[in-house]
């Protein structure tokens, strides 16, 4: 169960940023420069690297119990935030995330840019853009990924996981050369959420002394209900009204509405 | 160079904490809670976080949707 719940949390949420980082990069190149976009996403990807390399072998120094409190109470505030986000879109109360739009945005707003070459970057708007938005999306991942690998004892599957969704965005996104609008991402982001608040709790608690009746098992509790709790909310919150702008189609698309 | 200490730790606030400070408070009080009463007491403190994270989540989203109305 845990394995298999470490994959899946690891994948969907790399799969989701890895969307979001592969339309930046395809604004930077297709508006700007390739060569430029290509050597910011090569620079943030060794980056990223650097940072796994450095925190990898300081979090698996450090004690379990301290580390799952530690872990438990971070997982907890990101599985919160990414949850409310999603309760408040499938809700009507915030526009859904649609790739094709942010794509548009990246597009105009790149095209727009002044040119200025720097060292043997030739376009270093290019090159920020993809650096940046690699970077910052990757760090999401590289978190989620470290915290459950180190805690379920296991990175090297958190890492399989992590690769294996960059790869899938990577074939795909060289297919269709367009942004990848028909992954669901809301609805990925809302499972991401019940998982990475649901192994929250239990870590957090876990590492704060408390016992879980059932132990391990109490999961298979927790994620569930976690999951029709957040369903409740949507219902709860929804706009009768109108939806923010932006979100019908999409919302439809992914069974949200 | 003070700015981009402050861009700094802007990004990590907004990286960590996020949009509502609140739920990250409320999760540190309902561990911190967790963690003094499984120190002192022999009572079960499992559902201290499920508790918390009950509350925690529809009163964030409750201030986002009243902001908008």
């Amino acid at each position: 169960m845990n394995g298999s719940a470490l994959f899946i949390a690891v994948f969907l949420a790399c799969l989701v940023e890895a969307v979001e980082a592969l339309t930046i990069i395809l604004a930077a190149g297709t508006a700007r420069d390739w060569r430029s976009a290509i050597t910011g996403l090569v620079a943030a990807l060794l980056s990223l690297a650097l940072i796994v390399a450095v925190l990898g072998p300081a979090v698996s120094v450090i004690p379990l119990s301290g580390l799952r409190l530690f872990v438990g109470a971070l997982l907890l505030i990101f599985g919160l935030q990414w949850l409310r986000k999603a309760i408040l879109r499938a809700s009507g109360n915030k526009a859904l995330h649609d790739e094709a739009a942010a794509y548009q945005a990246a597009l105009i707003a790149a095209q727009q840019a002044g040119t200025r070459r720097r060292g043997i970057v030739a376009d270093w708007y290019a090159f920020t853009l993809a650096f940046k938005g690699v970077l910052l999306e990757g760090l999401e991942v590289v978190f989620i990924a470290l915290t459950f690998g180190s805690n379920q004892h296991n990175i090297g599957l958190a890492a399989l996981a992590a690769i294996a969704a960059v790869l899938v965005v990577t074939v795909a996104g060289c297919a269709v050369r367009a942004p990848l609008s028909r992954v669901p991402e809301n609805s990925m982001k809302f499972v991401v959420g019940v998982m990475l608040t649901a192994f929250g709790m239990y870590w957090g608690a876990e590492g704060a002394g408390a016992h879980w009746p059932g132990s391990d098992a109490a999961l298979l509790v927790l994620i569930p209900a976690v999951a029709l709790y957040a369903l409740a909310l949507v219902a709860v919150f929804r706009r009768h009204d109108k939806p923010v702008v932006g979100d019908t189609a999409a919302a439809r698309r992914e069974g949200l509405s | 160079m003070i700015a981009k200490i402050r861009a700094f730790g802007a990004f990590w606030y907004d990286f960590i904490i996020g949009d509502d400070w609140r739920v990250a408070a409320g999760v540190g009080v309902a561990l911190a809670t967790t963690y003094g009463l499984s120190r002192t007491t022999e009572v079960p403190v499992w559902w201290i976080v499920v508790a918390g994270v009950a509350i925690l989540l529809p009163v964030s989203i409750r201030r986002v949707t009243r902001r908008k109305t």
